[in-house]
């Protein structure tokens, strides 16, 4: 690794004087690679990624192409003819768009006896589930402490005069916890699910374009400081809060709302018209080993799919995975999706 | 003259070629895979006419015009200041105006919301004041890199014929300023035109433009038509500007009368004096809290002030595949790549366009800022899939595409300078048997030195910030420091905020160093 980043280094270094634009270079006589396509959140520890390469002697090369809606759609781009041999990083509520254009080729890993049934979303198992996290409300305990105030614990309390102007969640129509907070309304509302974002919005709610904007800017409860003390994140955040604070802490500065979270699977799987098909199925049993399902929690914030596997300490003490999480069966958020996003948008913001 | 016609063909190929193969040729196919419908290629009018696109298209462009009203209003008085006076600090100014330059949106938005007061912290007047913040630098260095070399004895004339100062600066100072105002205006207004971060962020999801709509159609709604479609209209739009704003430059410059800048500054005096020390303090104000505000995050850790989140840049991350001190010598590595680029194939399209006029190249080097980085970076992908051009996955189109957004300024920057010259001088050194390669090099490029310190400056800047199209091209195990950002931005924590926090004023750091140098070899070799 360190080699080869020297060696481009000193080739980059060449080319800034020659200033022209050349073509890559070639990587003959290096080891058999497998390219992992992926989102920007991907993440995985060194020694789990040394690990894979150890045991099936292939190097793993990691391409992320962008946040997670638009990895997605330049892999349908390139349906057919991919950049890469796996692909993760499609969710469930995004699932029948990869399905419905033939991205991937069936493979059922042997891992998959060990997974939890209820993630497995697809019978042809052309994706196969890696991770599932929940993506619920956030509040900031020390916000809701000082002013003596109970945090809500429904989501129809979140429409009460003393919850007014509090709230902060991000816009279905860009944001993937967004849309799952919508989706979560509608699967607790049903047809009441447009009235009672009304309320929010008499009520408050301030919506904002992404996760980062929500989190790290106007919750109060982050190292942002912002304003409003609940929001819509993930249920691992205040376990992240407390391994990220660079500091010991005694408690989680914020706690999930346990009824309003909504499922979220992340699904592999591997590409139609892969280069390393082989290479490809290792990768998905590696993605589902032990190893790699261990190190989901600390790189990626959210939860291993296989069973039996155990959380980190952090984890155990301030995660909460939902016995039974709000849901909605993906054909449903399929046939569905851009009609409700278009109805939010009216009821939310006009 | 046939030589030097010969050599001006040859200088308008490499920057044509250039951008015909990286911008045009993947945009088309993007373009041409979202429009062609069952029965092959088809003008998308029903999305063109939509009210909704009418809507979007006029936000679009006041906002913009607004924008860029808002940034001369406030550019002007920095750049007269730094222009015609010398005062302790005036090259760190200089330097420090192009640092909001090279920051994330991001980045630069949470630092307005906590220095904005509560309750003002979305709408236009936030996405005017970010703008301007953003963009002032475009103003002030373009402004003053010509109006700092001006011969002082054409306002003494003025004066002595007994024009007094609003007389001077009606008749003199505008007019011959004209050219790079036209240019600073232009390059501001398409920077507001197409910008993004700001309006998602500081707008608040009410309020979209043509660039976010066409993102939003492109990555979140996968409507492949709509996306072509706005971006179709975003590229005309933008090819109007450009057309409109390269025939004002042609038609409003011409050969002034240059000296070398130390002649030209003076000391202020007397009232003067009062208003340089205002214009500098407002402008530290609205450029400098936001960018103190970072400073101080960046060092305010969970124990105490201290260095600690620098000290952690060092450290392996499960954010990024390498230690994030990699991502900021890749980072310095690829803007320097792509400066080189950037002044190789602006520079010789500014020599084409200032002495031909070449209208059509002005266009296609300046075109790239007008269009989508979310569409570009698809077209990439579909368009180099294949031997000979099998680029998908290559670190090489990182300083490639930087080097299309940096162009244009270096062109922008370049070309009234050229303009500026007096053929006299040319045809004096061409009488005396200079050939023309002689001429370009003892005559040309000494004056014109300047304004290419400053194109580097400015190449050398956005390269280094840029976020949009680089994101698409570049390798998780090569991130940039942008892409770095948002890595730590994106995961909970306040390690991961304060290492944003710290990346950031690493990059403040590099760019103000950068320029600080390029100024300062380009003043002393330019003036001659």
């Amino acid at each position: 690794m360190t080699i080869s980043y020297k060696a481009v280094v000193v080739a980059l270094a060449v080319a800034v004087g020659l200033a022209a634009a050349g073509c890559g270079g070639g990587d003959e006589g290096a080891p058999e690679e497998v390219v992992l396509v992926t989102h920007d959140s991907f993440a995985i520890s060194k020694p789990v990624q040394r690990a894979f390469e150890d045991e099936t002697g292939l190097r793993l090369r990691i391409l992320k192409t962008g946040d997670a809606g638009v990895a997605l759609n330049r892999a349908l781009l390139t349906a057919g003819d991919p950049e890469g041999d796996v692909f993760f990083g499609v969710d469930n509520n995004l699932l029948s768009r990869a399905l419905g254009e033939d991205l991937f080729d069936s493979y059922s890993s042997s891992e998959l006896d060990q997974v939890d049934p209820r993630y497995v979303l697809d019978e042809e198992h052309r994706v196969t589930p890696i991770d599932h996290g929940e993506v619920c409300l956030n509040v900031d305990k020390g916000w809701f402490r000082s002013r003596g105030l109970a945090p809500p614990e429904t989501l129809e309390q979140l429409a009460l005069p003393r919850y007014r102007d509090l709230l902060v969640v991000e816009n279905p129509a860009t944001s993937t916890p967004g849309l799952a907070f919508m989706l979560a309304t509608i699967a607790r509302f049903g047809d009441g699910w447009q009235d009672y974002w009304r309320r929010l919005r008499e009520n408050g709610v301030l919506v904002v374009d992404g996760w980062e904007d929500a989190y790290t800017v106007r919750f109060s409860g982050s190292s942002g400081k912002g304003p409003r003390p609940i929001v819509v994140s993930y249920a691992s955040s205040p376990p992240a809060e407390v391994i990220f604070a660079g500091k010991p802490l005694d408690e989680a500065p914020t706690a999930v709302v346990e009824s309003t979270c909504f499922r979220q699977v992340e699904l592999a799987g591997v590409l139609r018209g892969a280069a390393n098909e082989d290479g490809a199925r290792q990768l998905i049993d590696f993605m589902l080993s032990p190893a790699f399902q261990q190190d989901v929690p600390t790189s990626m914030f959210v939860f291993p799919v296989r069973e039996g596997v155990e959380l980190p300490p952090a984890f155990e003490r301030w995660a909460v995975v939902p016995d039974a999480p709000l849901e909605l069966p993906p054909e449903e958020i399929g046939e569905n999706r851009e009609r409700w996003i278009r109805e939010w948008t009216d009821v939310v913001l006009r | 003259m046939d030589g030097r016609r010969a050599a001006l063909i040859a200088a308008a190929a490499l920057p044509a070629a250039f951008v015909a193969l990286f911008f045009a040729y993947p945009l088309a196919a993007i373009l041409e895979r979202g429009l062609t419908e069952d029965g092959g290629f088809e003008l998308p009018w029903d999305v063109l006419g939509a009210h909704s696109t009418l809507e979007l298209l006029w936000f679009t462009t006041w906002q913009a015009a607004a924008s860029t009203l808002a940034t001369l209003a406030f550019g002007l008085p920095l750049a007269w200041v730094v222009s015609r006076f010398s005062f302790p600090g005036r090259s760190l100014v200089r330097a420090l105006v192009l640092v909001p330059f090279v920051l994330p949106t991001v980045v630069v938005a949470t630092a307005f919301l906590a220095v904005l007061p509560a309750g003002s912290e979305r709408g236009l007047l936030p996405i005017l004041a970010a703008h301007v913040f953003f963009n002032t630098a475009v103003v002030v260095r373009i402004v003053s890199s010509y109006w700092s070399r001006l011969d002082p004895r054409l306002w003494h004339a003025a004066a002595s014929l007994g024009a007094g100062p609003a007389r001077r600066l009606r008749e003199v100072t505008l007019p011959v300023l004209a050219p790079p105002l036209t240019a600073a205006a232009a390059l501001t207004f398409l920077f507001c035109f197409t910008s993004f971060g700001v309006i998602l962020i500081l707008g608040g999801p009410g309020r979209a433009t043509l660039e976010t709509e066409i993102y939003n159609q492109a990555a979140r709604a996968f409507d492949l038509r709509a996306a072509a479609a706005l971006s179709l209209l975003q590229l005309a739009a933008v090819a109007l500007v450009l057309v409109v704003s390269a025939a004002t430059e042609r038609r409003l410059g011409g050969a002034v009368p240059l000296a070398p800048e130390q002649d030209a500054l003076r000391r202020p005096r007397g009232a003067e004096r009062v208003a340089v020390a205002g214009v500098l303090g407002v402008s530290a104000l609205l450029l400098g809290l936001p960018l103190a505000a970072l400073v101080d995050r960046s060092l305010d850790g969970p124990r105490g002030y201290g260095l600690g989140f620098y000290r952690a840049l060092g450290d392996e991350t499960a954010s990024l595949l390498v230690p994030p001190w990699h991502a900021v010598l890749n980072s310095v590595l690829f803007a320097c790549a792509a400066t080189a680029v950037a002044l190789a194939v602006g520079g010789l399209a500014a020599a084409a366009i200032a002495t031909r006029g070449a209208p059509w190249l002005d266009a296609l080097v300046m075109l790239p800022l007008g269009a989508s980085a979310v569409m570009l970076g698809f077209g990439f992908v579909i368009a180099f899939d294949d031997p000979p051009l099998d680029l998908r996955g290559s670190a090489w189109l990182v300083p490639v595409v930087q080097a299309l957004v940096a162009a244009p300024f270096v062109v922008r920057i370049v070309a009234p300078s050229l303009r500026s010259i007096d053929e006299a001088l040319r045809e004096a050194a061409a009488v005396l048997g200079a050939s023309p390669a002689r001429v370009w090099r003892e005559v040309d490029l000494p004056l014109v030195l300047r304004a290419v310190g400053v194109a580097a400056g400015f190449a050398f800047a956005i390269s280094l910030g840029e976020f949009g199209a680089t994101v698409f091209v570049a390798r998780a195990d090569w991130p940039t420091v942008p892409v770095a950002i948002f890595s730590f931005l994106g995961r909970p924590g306040a390690v991961n905020a304060g290492q944003a926090a710290a990346l950031s004023v690493v990059l403040m750091a590099l760019t103000t160093v950068v320029v600080l140098a390029a100024d300062r070899v380009t003043v002393r070799r330019g003036s001659l």
